[in-house]
């Protein structure tokens, strides 16, 4: 879900680049963790809990509360300890991804 | 006299025998170290674990067993006193054994514990293709099973928190940043000396962990406790997968998976080793080859508070009637047995049979087989 962003660069004139966000393209700030840049983008939603389904994203921004999964390439990441690059491909992280081997 | 007894220890032991105490009507002071001491309490693994346990020595298996068999009432009652949940579930638990020698030996000590017992010990052993179809997700690696219908696991820092909270509207006190050094008799009852105060008390428990070796000698107890490293892993929460818990695994309640059971003699150092780490997360995807890719949150030690022959200690002081010394390694397993049978023991009601096997005389003799048992 992307909507308008709760947060605004202080500098207006920070570069984009385009990443993919759930198979669609999304232009977020070049020089920003991965967290930052969703959220400056105006994506509200990352992930949810495996067990409730709640909604989550970013919450402390600084590796320790794991609220920030996303999926980069079918890994769970943390995003906001991972760096904004062109072309990156990012997933909401979700039970159905976690759950989807084969050995069940 | 003071009425009141003092508990040294703040961790799952001390709390489980003041609740217990306070339950009896007792008015209880619980004097708690602080975060300098070495708390098994906030890293166990959190299980309640009765498999294996008690090779050796029949008495501990039997107290294990009736300890396990209280704590439905334990968490009832702790929810009821608290609102807290602390996620006790008891539906058997599966020791999974990656070499055919592990396997034997573990079956090797059930047996011998199910004659020890009379034949009231229930366990099975699992075949490879049972045990897939008992616990799906089982790697290829693992060569077998056993499980035991009496484990289960809870989450240790809820229960905590439970104890701690269910203690305190018992009337418990309770004093943080209380390291006790001395011990003395003091009229008809004690005084327990820390570095800038003094408690007086009619009774006592020492229940301080691996703090207990040094005061219980002053009152002619011998406990030489040693301490024991466990390294635990936890992964990001995942979807439900896991429905019992494992000797090596358990998934919580919130979807963490937590991997463990390594042993360790290294002193009083509850850090971490990548060696450890490593192997442990090796040994879990073998377990569980779907956590391959998963996310490890963080790693910690833990220090397990062994015996000489890894049983418990429950004895009073000879020297100093009214102290006691409590010591055991199982702090969540044997909660219950702790609040509900030990504590009346302690102001006076008579010494469950069992008891008599968890005396500190028995290091005197020629010491019994070793056993570790969680």
């Amino acid at each position: 879900m992307v909507t308008e962003a709760l947060f605004r660069s202080i500098d207006q004139t920070e570069p984009q680049v385009t990443i993919e966000f759930n198979g669609q393209p999304l232009d977020v700030p070049a020089h920003m963790t991965l967290a930052a840049a969703l959220l400056a983008a105006g994506v509200r939603q990352t992930r949810n809990t495996p067990v409730s389904g709640a909604p989550r994203t970013a919450y402390c921004m600084m590796g320790v509360c794991f609220d920030c999964l996303v999926l980069i390439d079918g890994v769970s990441r943390q995003a906001c300890q991972v760096r904004v690059k062109p072309g990156l491909r990012v997933h909401t992280h979700s039970p159905v991804h976690i759950e989807g081997d084969t050995d069940a | 006299m003071t009425g009141e007894t003092i508990v040294v220890g703040g961790g799952l032991v001390g709390l489980a025998v003041a609740y217990g105490l306070a339950r009896e009507g007792q008015s209880v002071r619980l004097l708690d170290q602080g975060d300098v001491a070495w708390r098994a309490a906030r890293g166990n693994f959190g299980l309640v674990w009765v498999q294996g346990k008690g090779y050796g020595m029949p008495a501990y298996a039997r107290w294990t067993l009736g300890s396990a068999a209280a704590w439905p009432r334990l968490a009832q009652d702790l929810l009821a006193e608290t609102g807290i949940d602390v996620h006790l579930h008891q539906p058997g638990g599966f020791l999974l054994c990656l070499e055919e020698a592990e396997l034997a030996e573990e079956s090797r000590r059930l047996h011998w514990l199910r004659d020890a017992l009379g034949g009231d010990y229930r366990f099975e052993e699992l075949a490879p293709a049972e045990l897939r179809r008992r616990l799906p997700g089982v790697g290829p690696d693992v060569v077998g099973a056993c499980y035991c219908p009496a484990d289960g696991h809870v989450n240790p820092l809820l229960l905590l928190r439970a104890l701690t909270m269910a203690a305190q509207r018992r009337g418990v006190v309770l004093q943080t940043g209380c390291d006790v050094q001395r011990i003395e008799r003091q009229g008809e009852g004690y005084q327990l000396t820390g570095a800038r105060q003094i408690w007086l008390g009619d009774r006592v428990v020492l229940a301080a962990g691996l703090g207990n070796k040094a005061l219980a000698t002053q009152v002619g107890l011998n406990v030489e406790v040693t301490p024991n490293r466990g390294q635990i892993l936890v992964t990001e929460r995942l979807a439900p997968f896991l429905s019992h818990p494992t000797n090596y695994v358990r998934q919580t309640a919130e979807g963490s998976v937590q991997l463990g059971d390594s042993h360790e003699a290294a002193g009083l150092n509850d850090s971490v080793s990548a060696s450890v780490v490593a192997s442990l997360a090796q040994r879990a995807v073998m377990c569980f080859p779907r956590l391959a890719g998963v996310q490890l949150v963080r790693a910690w030690g833990a220090l397990r508070v062994l015996s000489p022959d890894g049983f418990p200690i429950y004895q009073q002081s000879r020297e100093c009637p009214g102290v006691f010394a409590v010591t055991c390694h199982s702090g969540v397993t044997l909660a219950a047995a702790h609040a509900f049978e030990l504590a009346p023991w302690i102001i006076g009601a008579a010494r469950p049979e069992v008891l008599g096997a968890f005396s500190d005389q028995r290091f005197q003799q020629v010491s019994g087989e070793a056993s570790h048992g969680h």
